[in-house]
């Protein structure tokens, strides 16, 4: 399809399909029309060592180190990894646990950087301004250097996904705008007030994947967001394979998987990655990161933090910088006591429900909302059986059957709700938003992923244990069995020496094992004789 | 009389063949080992710890295979283990002995080691590592918990310490709902009943 034909069919809508299922939460997009305020720099900021899926990183720095804002200060162990950078210059504090937005309520190590105020910038990363002339290697090492991760919430690292693959090309970019959690406005604002940037983003990710055409993806609830993106790409001359789409809103549409099927009308297979079906995605916030990593050389150090709730007295757009703790950034919007209030960290959908405020902001905080605790009972009341009404499969985006696999989770039956594709279900909380008698389904998905995941992990550690045990039994048995081949060696050997003529007789004769033998049969019968 | 050498005739000459080819069958289709043991070890945890009464989950395997052993011994095994053990063998699911302790990892104090390689000899995994006057070590990824190391180290600088909670392996808990516990309890009675 040439070019002009297939961005006119795309415009028109006849070339976007609908994925299956969604609802329509209201929105209650408090902050869209409230520009991002520059947050102050915190006394202390807080760093986990892990901000991203995959594994942890271990500490470069010391405690009483002084720290430059975009320092690297932990290393990433692992390819599935990405390094942690100071947000401001100052000097490292301690290096201790602390709790990080995680439902467990548990903690990771993690550095403290007290700042001293001046918030001096590490320069040794040269911005990269002619990147069109840059090889993709060079810039995905910037990217992983930068500590980038998708900022959409996911905290996928994203050199990954930023590789060119004989096998694989990428063909589509979509830039995700779609931003349909309910409350969360940052990626809106984001386009609105950093269109150039993001732009030139998507440009470097066309670049570095070798991508001839992309696409900007935006729900029709933020038509001023699409419009300025518009704006923006008539106002560039290479992008010319680039279309702003404008789509119905409906959640999960943010949801990658689903988003790509709406665009494309190529679905990701179950255990794939997008990039198999020739299409990468990547949100606005991590574009935009993109682009102060290599243009500018600037590490990911802060984000675009939407503050709200209907808790909140003062609900905002905030850039914060990674690490600050969020009961100041509750207390910057007027909202001190939270004995009534129910905190999440991420978006109402999908996000975890804390029980207070004292973590920090890391990389997936996309939005930190609070809820009055009333309001979260209204949503969650007596759990009631299931009336088979089957609202939630029509609402599952992954056309699983949400009440059955609620069952079997419920009774233990997880090896069956692994056949019924548990684990392709994307916990987008759709089926539990719709279902009218307050079954918490996600809640008992999880329930079944973790005892899945913890059965599976036992098996192999026993099989592992089976297999080492099975080999120290077999090294006995064979050391055994070398000792007595020794031994009766030696006793052969060592034999004749109760009757020394014969041992030397032994000896000149050539003292091999068949001499040594018949002199050892001979000595038996000589004292059998003397008996 | 001729009728019946011919049928002693061809009925040996049947019973010739017949036997031939269930010899050369069985020599074809050998099965090393004990299938139904092997089922059962496949079952086992592998801490090899001897809590049974065994010496290792295998010994334990052979003697529940012929019976000789009750489906319940295995302690770190729990429930889960019992019951599919209990399944295997077709018999009634019996109360476990004890209830499995938390998961325990052994830990040498280097300091208090005096290289005697005693515990390397106990362990039934080789999970310690060392030589002789040097210090010893456990690696934590293959060691079980049997506690087997303990006991044979002449100065005691082996403890039996929690295995540290993982943030990634922690897994979310049931919901804290009525029917959620109550339509556990259910499966749970059930399982217990066959």
């Amino acid at each position: 399809m040439p070019a002009m034909v297939r961005k006119l069919a795309q415009r028109l809508g006849m070339l976007q399909h609908s994925f299956v299922g969604g609802v329509h939460p209201n929105m209650h997009k408090l902050t869209a029309d409230i520009a991002i305020e520059e947050c102050d720099i915190a006394p202390v900021h807080v760093l986990p060592m892990k901000q991203h899926i995959g594994e942890i990183c271990s500490p470069l720095v010391g405690v009483g180190d002084l720290v430059l804002r975009g320092q690297k200060i932990a290393r990433s162990e692992g390819y599935l990894s990405v390094p942690v950078h100071a947000p401001t210059s100052g000097r490292v504090v301690k290096i201790e646990e602390h709790t990080i937005p995680h439902p467990s309520g548990m903690g990771l190590p993690s550095i403290f950087i007290e700042s001293d105020g001046d918030d001096k910038n590490d320069e040794s990363r040269a911005p990269i301004s002619d990147w069109i002339n840059t090889d993709p290697t060079q810039l995905r090492e910037r990217a992983r250097m930068c500590g980038l991760a998708g900022l959409g919430g996911a905290v996928f690292p994203t050199f990954i996904k930023l590789v060119q693959d004989k096998r694989f090309p990428i063909e589509t970019v979509v830039l995700n705008g779609i931003e349909c959690e309910p409350y969360l406005t940052n990626d809106h604002r984001l386009m609105l007030e950093h269109a150039e940037e993001i732009l030139e983003g998507m440009a470097i990710i066309m670049h570095m994947v070798g991508a001839d055409s992309g696409i900007i993806a935006v729900e029709d609830n933020k038509q001023d967001a699409a419009d300025t993106m518009q704006q923006a790409l008539d106002a560039r001359s290479d992008m010319e394979n680039v279309v702003v789409l404008v789509l119905p809103t409906r959640y999960p549409q943010g949801s990658e998987k689903q988003l790509i099927y709406t665009l494309t009308g190529r679905e990701v297979p179950a255990g794939k990655l997008p990039m198999h079906i020739g299409v990468l995605c990547q949100n606005v916030g991590t574009t935009k990161a993109l682009y102060d990593a290599v243009v500018l050389g600037k590490p990911l150090t802060e984000r675009t933090v939407t503050v709200s709730g209907d808790a909140l007295p003062n609900p905002t757009n905030l850039r914060v910088r990674l690490g600050t703790p969020v009961r100041t950034l509750f207390a910057r919007q007027g909202l001190e006591d939270f004995s009534d209030i129910q905190i999440v960290h991420g978006g109402p959908m999908m996000g975890e429900r804390l029980k207070n405020p004292d973590f920090p902001v890391v990389k997936s905080s996309t939005g930190l909302l609070a809820m009055s605790v009333q309001a979260m009972k209204a949503a969650h009341t007596v759990e009631q059986p299931c009336i088979r009404c089957g609202h939630c499969s029509e609402a599952c985006p992954v056309s699983l059957v949400p009440n059955l696999l609620a069952d079997q989770c419920r009774s233990d039956q997880f090896e069956k709700a692994a056949q019924y594709d548990l684990f392709d279900c994307i916990e987008c909380g759709a089926c539990s938003y719709v279902c009218p008698s307050n079954i918490p389904l996600v809640h008992y998905f999880r329930y079944g992923k973790g005892q899945l995941a913890l059965q599976r992990r036992e098996d192999s550690f026993a099989e592992a244990s089976r297999k080492r045990s099975e080999a120290r039994d077999a090294r006995i048995e064979r050391e055994k069995a070398e000792k007595a081949a020794r031994r009766t060696r030696v006793r052969q050997t060592h034999a004749p020496k109760t009757d020394e003529a014969k041992a030397e007789t032994a000896a000149e004769t050539g003292g091999g094992a068949k001499p040594a033998a018949e002199a050892t049969v001979a000595d038996s019968k000589t004292v059998e004789s003397k008996d | 009389m001729t009728g019946l050498l011919y049928a002693l005739a061809s009925l040996g000459a049947f019973a010739l063949v017949a036997g031939l080819v269930l010899a050369i069958a069985q020599k074809v289709f050998h099965i090393e080992g004990d299938p139904m043991v092997e089922k059962l070890d496949a079952l086992l945890p592998q801490t090899q710890c001897g809590q049974c009464g065994y010496p290792g989950c295998k010994p334990y395997a052979v003697a529940v295979a012929s019976s000789e052993a009750e489906v319940n011994h295995c302690v770190p095994g729990g429930e889960r283990t019992m019951l599919q053990i209990a399944d295997l063998m077709g018999v009634e699911p019996k109360d476990l002995e004890a209830e499995p302790a938390a998961p325990m990892l052994a830990f040498v104090r280097e300091d208090e080691c005096i290289g005697c390689t005693l515990c390397i000899k106990a362990c039934p995994v080789d999970a310690i590592i060392g030589a002789p006057k040097q210090y010893h070590t456990v690696v934590a990824d293959h060691c079980t918990g049997c506690n087997l190391c303990v006991e044979p180290c002449p100065v005691d600088c082996i403890d039996m310490l929690m295995k540290p909670e993982l943030i990634e392996h922690w897994s979310w808990p049931l919901p804290d709902t009525k029917r959620a516990q109550l339509g556990h309890e259910r499966r749970e009675q059930h399982a217990g009943h066959g």
